[in-house]
């Protein structure tokens, strides 16, 4: 498939003039089901257009949307586009969301990205009008649903979207929490253009397929890889809630059965979730044979994931060949690599030791004890280069671990008005992802991350977010808190773990504190704390200077549990 | 085999809260204060079908049904057969 040059509302107006009866988004929401045509798709978004140019959003501006998944949000996204603005989806607040933490969240974004309008749900916007500190700074606050016969009209001639430059900014991509929420990975349309250029032929994507996908939009995986890219290649979207996921994970596989769906993208985690927690009678007549690709994306890939889906869903259809992998980051627009199109995923078993001690990627022999399963990311895309660095910055050879670097015409232009976070992540043209890893066989392997960030169910979450929200909580010694990410084997992913140092007085009412402990961190952010240890004074470990040493207090943690770093 | 809010109890001790059950307050909120995820959720109506005989649809899976261990034991007690 080919796709023009241009900018993305070109490309949505290209596809509305040639096909716009066409079924553009199937909407899975509530137990039941609607269809969005492609017209029905880009007039939505020409209300929410008309209704943003008549509150003076000029180009450049950026828009944030903050609504549940559904037809609206996806409207608000294209409108903004559509005009030119810079829009970005966040988080609506849900009920366990503390609210006054929501818009400390949200001063803080505005502070740093200045947006000109926000879109949410008449009951959110309300509350933010009267409480949200900077509301005065946003030119213009919008609810949904507010659209009827008589809204405002645009020519979709006269859209300023549609004039704009390759070279403009499309949108903005954040990850959660304040530090995420400062950092809006910015996008041009040449940049996404590419990206999808890149991508659908490492995917072998054709108009035949369906994805299926109950990804939130706040996420590149569910941005990209679940909204823009078939939207934007002429792909079917069969779309849920995520909401409705996490309490129904057979949702999905009910869709790809129903709709014949053929792709989707799911974090490692979704795999154990999927595979133990679906009674029989939720499988039953269910046929997954059409799926050709379930992509493992956005969190560290286990092969046992892998084996536990299949070996669970291969009575329904599902084929062994489906598996398939993907290295991918919202400063590349999404993919890197893309692995199991073609042929099986490859799994790499290597030397423990080896791997551990010198960071060297030695083929385990077959008599071999202790080895250590690494999964393919699949080989760079046509557009992408991946280095691996030594710390000095030199390139390293194949199966020796090192920093990941990318290079590729699909790159952030920066992160948005954080010209200070630019320069510390790009180097002489490449972006320094943090990553840990190897290259074999022309295929990235990932072993670990060197920055802080842990990634829990597929969401990247900063362990200085959750400290602050613990060292809010009355009884927990300020500045006394470490957090961090432990893998947990049976979910499939990271476990968010903290050891608090807690004063004298408040250890007769431990588990209460513990309690009130887990209720900040759940009700301040996106994640459920997992193990938690509550210490005296003599617990952590410090530096030389003072400060809380987050490895080796993870690795004190781990080894008082009796497990292996 | 205790009683139904015994088994409640411990089973939320152990997976969600991870305290000692004794401790776990009868009118603490945990749906709407996240204690109790989603993904929690589906393992326990999972746990509740198979050990105590009761079926949550998982459009219940949610505050307004039940937010408390006190609620979730009616919840539950009612249901059982």
């Amino acid at each position: 498939m080919s796709l023009p040059a241009g900018t993305l509302p070109q490309v949505l107006f290209d596809r509305y003039r040639a096909t716009p009866e066409q079924a553009a988004v199937v909407l899975r929401l509530n137990k039941s089901e609607s269809t969005l045509t492609v017209r029905q798709l880009v007039d939505g978004a020409l209300g929410y257009a008309a209704r943003l140019r008549q509150a003076g959003i000029a180009p450049g501006e950026v828009v944030i949307a903050m609504l549940p998944p559904g037809a609206e949000l996806l409207h608000a996204f294209l409108g903004a586009m559509f005009v030119g603005a810079i829009p970005s989806i966040l988080p609506f607040l849900t009920e366990k969301l503390d609210p006054q933490r929501y818009r400390e969240s949200l001063d803080s974004l505005i502070s740093v990205t200045r947006p000109s309008a926000l879109i949410a749900q008449p009951d959110l916007m309300a509350m933010l009008r009267t409480r949200l500190a900077r509301a005065g700074e946003v030119k213009a606050m919008l609810t949904s649903g507010a659209q009827g016969n008589e809204s405002p009209r645009v020519d979709p001639t006269e859209l300023e979207g549609l004039r704009a430059s390759p070279d403009s900014l499309a949108l903005l991509q954040h990850s959660s929490g304040t530090t995420g929420l400062q950092k809006g990975v910015a996008l041009t349309h040449r940049a996404i253009l590419g990206q999808l250029a890149a991508y659908s032929p490492a995917l072998g994507l054709t108009p035949s397929d369906i994805i299926v996908s109950w990804l939130p939009l706040y996420h590149d995986m569910g941005l990209i890889a679940g909204f823009l890219l078939p939207v934007l290649t002429g792909v079917k979207l069969v779309l849920l809630s995520p909401f409705e996921w996490a309490r129904a994970p057979w949702t999905l596989l009910r869709a790809v059965s129903e709709h014949g769906g053929t792709l989707a993208w799911l974090p490692n985690f979704a795999y154990n979730f999927c595979a133990t927690r679906i009674p029989d009678r939720e499988l039953n007549g269910l046929d997954l044979s059409s799926w050709r690709a379930v992509i493992n994306c956005s969190e560290p890939m286990m092969a046992e994931s892998h084996r536990l889906f299949a070996s669970r869903l291969g009575p329904f259809g599902l084929r062994e060949s489906a598996l398939a992998t993907c290295y991918a980051m919202a400063e590349n627009v999404f993919a890197v690599t893309q692995g199991g199109i073609d042929r099986p995923v490859r799994l790499d078993h290597v030397d423990r030791e080896l791997l551990a001690t010198e960071g060297r990627a030695v083929p385990a022999v077959a008599s071999q004890r202790h080895t250590t399963e690494v999964v393919s990311a699949g080989a760079p895309l046509a557009n992408c280069e991946v280095r691996v660095l030594s710390a000095d910055g030199t390139p390293l050879p194949p199966r020796q671990v090192g920093d990941l670097a990318l290079r590729s015409d699909c790159m952030l232009t920066g992160y948005f008005n954080r010209p200070d976070a630019t320069v510390l992540a790009l180097r002489d043209g490449w972006y320094l992802t943090g990553d840990l890893g190897y290259l074999a066989e022309g295929e990235v392997f990932i072993t670990g991350r060197k920055k802080d960030l842990m990634i829990v169910g597929g969401k990247n979450i900063y362990p200085q977010d959750i400290e602050a929200l613990i060292n809010q909580v009355p009884g927990v010694h300020p500045g006394r808190v470490v957090v961090f990410g432990l893998f947990n084997e049976s979910l499939g992913t990271e476990e968010v773990a903290a050891v608090v140092e807690i004063d004298a007085a408040a250890r007769v009412e431990a588990n209460r504190l513990g309690l009130a402990i887990r209720e900040g961190v759940a009700t301040g952010s996106e994640v459920t704390l997992g193990p938690l240890k509550l210490v005296d004074e003599r617990w952590l470990v410090k530096t030389s200077s003072g400060k809380i040493a987050r490895g080796a207090n993870r690795e004190k943690l781990l080894a008082e549990l009796g497990r292996e770093a | 085999m205790g009683s139904t809010e015994a088994r409640l109890r411990d089973y939320l001790a152990a997976n969600c809260l991870h305290m000692p059950s004794d401790e776990i307050p009868l009118d603490q909120p945990l749906l709407s204060t996240g204690l109790v995820d989603s993904f929690h959720l589906v393992d326990l109506a999972l746990f509740i079908e198979t050990e105590l005989g009761a079926h949550i649809d998982d459009t219940e899976l949610n505050a307004s049904t039940f937010d408390t261990l006190a609620q979730l034991t009616a919840l539950v007690e009612q249901r059982q057969p």
